[in-house]
């Protein structure tokens, strides 16, 4: 930020502050001083109150029994929360099932993303029409895409069993959702589909920024089109595929709303929850705030550990 | 060479329509079910073209299920959030683009904190601060939680943006005797139309589809906004799938205007912030 020259530097240079006798010159620098500040305080209070604030404020509830009622008469529990939610099958359950659908949704979208990146990289024209479309599901609230993906997939009439035994794959239709394990399908295909256009325009742009010259050397050379993808367009887009990674896998881990619709939070039997569905079970159904602050928590680590552990590793494989 | 180019064309437009299908069908049949007679829902075989069409599903959706003030409310939502956004997160950019002042560099890596925090963990506090601060079930604790929650991304692009203003601009007006604000005002605003497009589009976007902390914040039913609306009129008819899709497909056209309309700074906006790594 240093190069960045500020007016309030030039008017230094031009004014004449340093005569400490004309009044004017002395309140304007003293306002100058404050201006920044009265720049930053709306968005500041905003930040630490709804922002920071909870950050601490978390901490602080996930040690008690919390009483929303009168929080002064809340019961001191120390770590008594995280051994309980620690403890609990139910919540070990629920992260095997985000880890599932991290290291199922991610992957799948990366490698479709790139896919579909590509394709649209070859600037055919009606580019921008599939980007719209591709872009689609993307800008769909969640809600709607849940509910529509439940619908899809509705064990009666659902168009997917219909499909399915048109081909002759089923011979009675699947109740998709009643089962732990054929209700993460519909959940993790959502997961992908949803996050697809981001993906793949993320890496559109990526793949932009490599200089043709490369390519046309890479041509020079004889390497054919899957050399030239291995050994130009990767390196090259290690960034972006880096950023993607990370970023991907942050959202996954805090995959939410289709768990809450589509299996009701944990139907069947508490064998379907994230680790937010059941935060949002033991908080606002459960009352159990103290307890539902310990695993949003526990989620908090996991996610700042593992991005962690995936830039490290990532990085230093570039600097090798 | 020409025959193989030629191939390549067809091959990838082939692949680029198989996706586009996979990605559109399910939208298509949303509003196919949408425009069908509730008895017709789930007819078997299921109909791409419905048999018979009628518009009973969005009048009942928008008259009788309340959809209309549903609509207002985010609209009300997303359009305040938006604008309080814009104006709250250019002024951060300013200052930490533009100025020079004590404790800049601790108070912008505090802004970026905010980028890495998992939103949703936050909403057991958010939800009892807005208790004490009365704003639970009402539209405004859903707006300054909104605008919260996108400064730390929106100020961070800000203030790239602002810092390729040229410094001439701004020192000419500053011997002018103009005011800090008025250069904010009068300058750097109008200069940064595109990155501003870029804030108000996913800020838009971002309140008119948020649900964790408006099903949370919201239980009285006027003040929902559509996503919780939708939702949970799903959970209480369960079988009235056509009000449902009526009601969403209500949703989805604003969203779908903003994006045709803004489409070349939504793909600016992706390409900066998809860099920040």
């Amino acid at each position: 930020m240093s190069f960045n020259s500020n007016p309030g530097k030039v008017k230094a240079s031009l004014a004449p502050s340093e005569n400490p006798t004309i009044k004017y010159v002395k309140t304007s620098a003293l306002i100058q001083q404050f201006t920044p500040y009265l720049f930053l305080l709306p968005g500041l209070i905003l930040f630490l109150l709804f922002i920071v604030l909870p950050m601490v404020y978390s901490f602080r509830i996930s040690l008690y029994d919390w009483n929303i009622i009168k929080p002064e008469n809340s019961d001191f529990l120390g770590i008594e929360n995280y051994s309980t939610v620690l403890t609990d099958p139910v919540f070990g359950r629920a992260v095997v099932n985000t880890f599932v659908y991290a290291l199922v949704t991610v992957p799948a979208q990366m490698i479709l993303g790139m896919g579909v990146a590509v394709l649209l990289n070859q600037k055919l024209p009606g580019q921008t029409l599939f980007r719209t479309l591709y872009y689609l599901p993307v800008i769909t609230s969640w809600v709607i895409v849940t509910l529509l993906f439940e619908f899809l997939f509705n064990s009666q009439a659902g168009l997917v069993n219909y499909v399915l035994q048109s081909l002759g794959l089923i011979e009675s239709p699947i109740r998709w959702l009643a089962d732990e394990y054929l209700a993460m399908i519909p959940i993790h295909l959502l997961g992908i589909w949803k996050g697809l256009g981001w993906t793949a325009i993320v890496m559109l742009a990526g793949l932009q920024s490599i200089p043709e010259s490369l390519y046309e050397a890479g041509a020079v050379d004889g390497a054919n089109a899957f050399r030239r993808f291995w050994n130009i367009t990767l390196p090259m887009m290690r960034p972006t595929l880096v950023f993607l990674f990370v970023v991907l896998t942050i959202g996954a881990l805090n995959v939410y709303i289709s768990g809450l619709l589509m299996t009701n939070g944990g139907d069947p039997l508490d064998r379907t929850h994230f680790v937010l569905t059941l935060m949002y079970e033991e908080t606002f159904e459960n009352f159990e705030f103290g307890r539902g602050a310990a695993i949003s928590y526990l989620l908090t680590i996991i996610v700042f550990m593992i991005s962690l552990v995936q830039l490290r590793m990532l990085n230093k494989e570039v600097d090798v | 060479m020409r025959r193989t180019k030629q191939l390549y064309s067809i091959i990838t437009y082939t692949l680029l329509i198989l996706g586009a299908l996979l990605v559109v069908t399910p939208f298509i049949y949303m509003v196919s079910s949408s425009l069908k007679p509730q008895s017709f829902v789930f007819e078997m075989p299921p109909r791409f073209i419905p048999s018979e069409i009628t518009l009973k599903n969005y009048t009942e959706a928008l008259q009788t299920d309340d959809f209309l003030l549903y609509f207002g409310n985010s609209l009300i939502v997303a359009v305040s959030a938006t604008s309080g956004t814009v104006l709250i997160s250019s002024m951060l950019a300013y200052a930490f683009g533009r100025m020079e002042f004590r404790g800049k560099n601790m108070l912008f890596g505090l802004l970026l904190l905010g980028l890495m925090i998992p939103p949703v963990m936050l909403i057991i506090p958010q939800f009892l601060i807005a208790k004490e601060l009365k704003l639970l079930n009402s539209l405004l604790g859903l707006i300054v939680v909104y605008i919260a929650m996108n400064l730390s991304m929106q100020t961070y692009l800000l203030t790239g943006f602002f810092k390729t203003i040229p410094q001439d601009l701004i020192e000419a007006a500053w011997i002018d005797g103009a005011s800090q604000w008025r250069i904010f005002w009068r300058i750097i605003l109008p200069l940064s139309r595109p990155g501003l497009a870029v804030v108000i589009i996913f800020t838009f976007l971002y309140s008119w589809d948020e649900f964790p902390w408006a099903h949370v914040a919201i239980k009285e039913s006027t003040s929902r906004t559509l996503p919780v609306a939708i939702a949970l009129f799903q959970n209480q008819h369960l079988t009235e799938w056509g009000q449902v899709f009526a009601a969403s497909i209500t949703a989805l056209i604003p969203v779908v205007i903003v994006y045709v309309v803004f489409q070349r700074y939504f793909v600016a906006g992706i390409a900066t912030t998809g860099m920040k790594s």
